[in-house]
């Protein structure tokens, strides 16, 4: 097996994992604040056909980029006003997110259905580029997956050193000790269950725009789903989430080449391959229960009333 | 008065504060002094918790003024309070666990105080070793001892220029050298001048510590008293008032046949952080109370689940009833054999928080005709209920009302009611009195007595050793998860039982039945 073989495979496994990484992360910051948010396949959807319909129809690629994080932003506040400002339970609101983003989707999209808009082309970086195996790797994507290398440092920095993070772990592990001490619980909530919301919707952008532009109903595939169960197996930490979303790159990669070959498994078999090995891995991984209840918000999931 | 009263630090005037069928606070005053130490002191639901929020603004008067330094104030949120330099220390910490001392306490900064977090960790050394109250400001707060987080939440307070410090129930958790520490800080504190309010049950401490206490009774000021003038008796006598008796002494039992045997119970701890229990060989008796005594953290938790079966034996013989081997039985078929448990997590392993009394009566005691056919038959539920609520007077605002609304107090004479009223063969019951007041605990106390003289075999694990020997007719003590030898109270006495609670006892090995002969 040649070299280049290996960084083409590798450079798919990182365009595979990009829309996973970022929705993921979006997911992670929202669920450190203690809010567990399942609307994430419905909000990238929602985000991937408003980008797409603002790219088509304003030929602004960038624009596009923006309308779809507005509009997984839009979809999270309506779930942050019923799961937090009315205090419904999370699960169900967050289904019905999901519900509610396939079918508005599929809506809004129809008659987008079978176009295509030029997508993000990739950018190579003067220089880096040049890096032997390292350069054509990582340094010649388009700007979105640069974009999430950001993301990622971003989110890692913000809750490792920042105050603002520290309050955010501090809500998502008891918040009554949060209220107590005088953090304000409801206001980072919404705000971590909006950023969730640009980066579900950021992800679903991606989808439409760069990995296959073009907007078909349902197009992310279950990514939404993924990647909730990616930041559970993670246990809560965005070095593993990126592993993980790279993970099903790879495994989603090996999938087709493996097809190629004309190996003789069912393709729904093969296709299957992707969720199993992210979900096998990250659980063998998440296996240290100490380590797991170090980083998990405790306050999950359950809503918060302040009491008066 | 010819001398001039300096002003006071704090003055409450006629604070109430009402929740849904309570008058928690009935027109409070008191008025706290610079260098002062002032207790707080009254039964559980006497309205101490709620008017101390309230002066640290995580509640809001409904009526009344708050006063600070003479002017009056609107405390909206614990922030504002921290700014006029108040601190509170709350009876269940506001610690967040997987975070270092150091980032609780920046938590609870102003931005500008907490950026640099090495400076403040220097600052965090520089106060605890100030006050004598060693921190690590590295160290993840969920593996700090129960002492030592405590003391996150004074040096919390005490790193901002502080000038009253509230501390709720602060000696409940601690050992009696951890308590004299605490106590000589707050000494230190006062004479630098800061006021503190002190809420407290034992009135010992509060007559060595405090220089003013005001009672409250029923949300109102019942009384004001210098401690070192009065008795802890007179003192309890103001919280509980007339016609609560205090304390008995109870008579000593023998006992008779053994009914739960231990023999040879070895477990390794499911927790990373606990204890392993080793080689547990313990008998109680029909009719007698059996008390474990012990510091926290050394086997109680293990072995009162193993007892209990929340967790599992390893072989059936390893705990014994006289109707078999029940080791590796699960809690319900061990209640079938008679065994009551009485956990001392009140809400969420005692009683469900959201659920009500008359449903959290049902929870353990379906088996007494409370359910027939897989129906649950409400009006035998809410007669058992009802009649553990009068016949253990516990203060509620009815069958109805959520665990959660209960005092701790309060919620702990039900759960006893409610285990009693089943007429177990085997109580075991642990920590019974914890946080409660002396009218409740005195009851407590009497209701485990005369299951006892009914014959029941009862099993007492507590930190209190006064208690212990007050109640019980055979101790022992628990260390690093070994038992201390077993002997009857009367042959006994605190000194060689503190000893056997430091580890300082040979391991015993199972004696064979103690009386009578074997039945297992």
């Amino acid at each position: 097996m040649d070299i280049d073989f290996i960084i083409n495979v590798l450079y798919a496994m990182i365009r595979t994992g990009t829309p996973l990484l970022i929705v993921a992360l979006g997911e992670l910051v929202c669920e450190r604040s203690g809010v567990l948010n399942l609307g994430q396949e419905g909000m990238m959807l929602v985000g991937a056909v408003c980008g797409f319909i603002v790219a088509a129809t304003t030929g602004s690629l960038f624009l596009g980029v923006l309308a779809a994080m507005l509009a997984g932003c839009l979809m999270a506040l309506l779930f942050g006003l019923v799961a937090l400002g009315l205090s419904a339970t999370q699960v169900a609101t967050g289904l019905a997110l999901t519900i509610l983003g396939a079918g508005l989707s599929a809506f809004i999209g129809e008659s987008f259905v079978g176009q295509t808009v030029l997508g993000f082309k990739a950018l190579p970086i003067p220089l880096l580029s040049e890096i032997p195996l390292l350069g054509p790797l990582l340094f010649n994507h388009d700007v979105l997956v640069y974009l999430s290398f950001g993301l990622f440092a971003g989110v890692i920095w913000f809750l490792r050193s920042t105050r603002a993070g520290l309050m955010l772990k501090a809500i998502g592990e008891t918040p009554e000790s949060a209220t107590a001490v005088g953090l304000p619980v409801m206001r980072v909530r919404y705000l971590a269950v909006l950023f969730g919301g640009a980066m579900a919707g950021l992800a679903g952008g991606y989808l439409s725009l760069a990995y296959t532009p073009l907007w078909a109903e349902g197009m992310t595939a279950g990514r939404g789903w993924i990647a909730l169960a990616l930041v559970v197996f993670a246990s809560w930490r965005a070095e593993r989430v990126m592993f993980g979303a790279y993970l099903f790159g790879l495994a989603s990669i090996l999938h087709l080449i493996v097809q190629g070959m004309g190996v003789s498994i069912s393709s729904n078999l093969l296709a299957m391959l992707p969720y199993v090995v992210t979900i096998l891995v990250l659980v063998l991984l998440s296996s240290d229960k100490a380590r797991v209840r170090l980083y998990a918000p405790m306050s999950l999931g359950k809503p918060f009333h302040r009491t008066q | 008065m010819t001398t001039a009263q300096p002003q006071p630090r704090l003055s409450l005037r006629n604070i109430s504060k009402r929740f849904p069928g309570v008058l928690a606070n009935d027109r409070v005053c008191l008025n706290l002094y610079p260098g002062e130490i002032h207790a707080m002191l009254g039964e559980n639901g006497a309205g101490k918790s709620t008017l101390m929020k309230m002066i640290y603004g995580v509640m809001k008067p409904d009526e009344g003024e708050i006063y600070w330094q003479g002017g009056a104030v609107d405390i909206a949120e614990p922030a504002q309070a921290r700014a006029l330099g108040i601190g509170m220390v709350f009876q269940h910490f506001a610690l967040f666990e997987t975070l270092t001392v150091t980032e609780n306490i920046a938590l609870s900064l102003p931005a500008q105080e907490a950026r640099d977090l090495k400076a403040l960790g220097r600052r965090i050394r520089e106060v605890s070793e100030r006050y004598g109250m060693a921190l690590e400001p590295d160290r993840l707060v969920h593996s700090l001892s129960i002492g030592a987080r405590q003391r996150v939440e004074i040096v919390r307070c005490l790193i901002q220029d502080i000038k009253l410090l509230i501390l709720d129930e602060p000696t409940s958790v601690l050992t009696p050298q951890e308590v004299e520490g605490l106590f000589k800080t707050l000494n230190q504190l006062a004479a630098e001048g800061c006021s503190i309010l002190f809420i407290s049950h034992k009135l010992n401490e509060v007559r060595a510590l405090c220089h003013n206490a005001t009672i409250l009774r029923g949300g109102r000021v019942t009384g004001e008293c210098k401690p070192v003038e009065e008795s802890a008796h007179s003192i309890a006598r103001m919280m509980v008032g007339e016609d609560t008796p205090l304390s008995t002494t109870y008579e000593k039992r023998e006992g008779g046949d053994d009914f739960l045997v231990v023999r040879d119970l070895s477990l390794k701890s499911l927790d990373p952080f606990g204890t392993r229990l080793k080689n547990i060989n313990l008998r109680v008796r029909k009719g007698e109370i059996v008390g474990i005594a012990g510091v926290a953290g050394n086997g109680q938790d293990e072995l009162l689940a193993a007892l209990s079966g929340e967790r599992l034996g390893e072989n059936a013989g390893q705990i014994c009833v006289p109707a078999g081997r029940i080791a590796l039985l699960p809690p319900l078929q061990r209640r079938i054999q008679g065994l009551a448990f009485v956990p001392e997590e009140r809400l969420g392993r005692g009683a469900v928080p959201d659920m009500s009394l008359a449903e959290n009566g049902l929870l353990t005691a379906f088996g007494a005709g409370l359910v027939k056919k897989g129906l649950v038959n409400w009006g035998r539920t809410r007669d058992f209920a009802q009649s553990i609520v009068d016949d253990f007077k516990v203060k509620c605002s009815g069958i109805d009302a959520s665990a959660k609304s209960l005092s701790g107090g309060n919620l702990q004479k039900f759960i006893i009611g409610r285990e009693i009223r089943q007429k177990p063969s085997l109580l075991l019951a642990a920590h019974p009195t914890w946080g409660v007041d002396i009218g409740a605990a005195v009851a407590i106390h009497k209701a485990l007595i005369e299951l006892r003289d009914a014959g029941t075999a009862i099993l007492i694990v507590s930190e209190d050793i006064d208690e212990l020997f007050e109640i019980s007719d055979r101790i022992c003590a628990i260390c690093h998860g070994e038992l201390s030898p077993l002997k009857a109270v009367s042959d006994t006495n605190i000194g060689e039982v503190g000893r056997w609670m430091t580890g300082d006892f040979d391991v015993v090995q199972d004696a064979g039945p103690t009386q009578g002969e074997s039945h297992v």
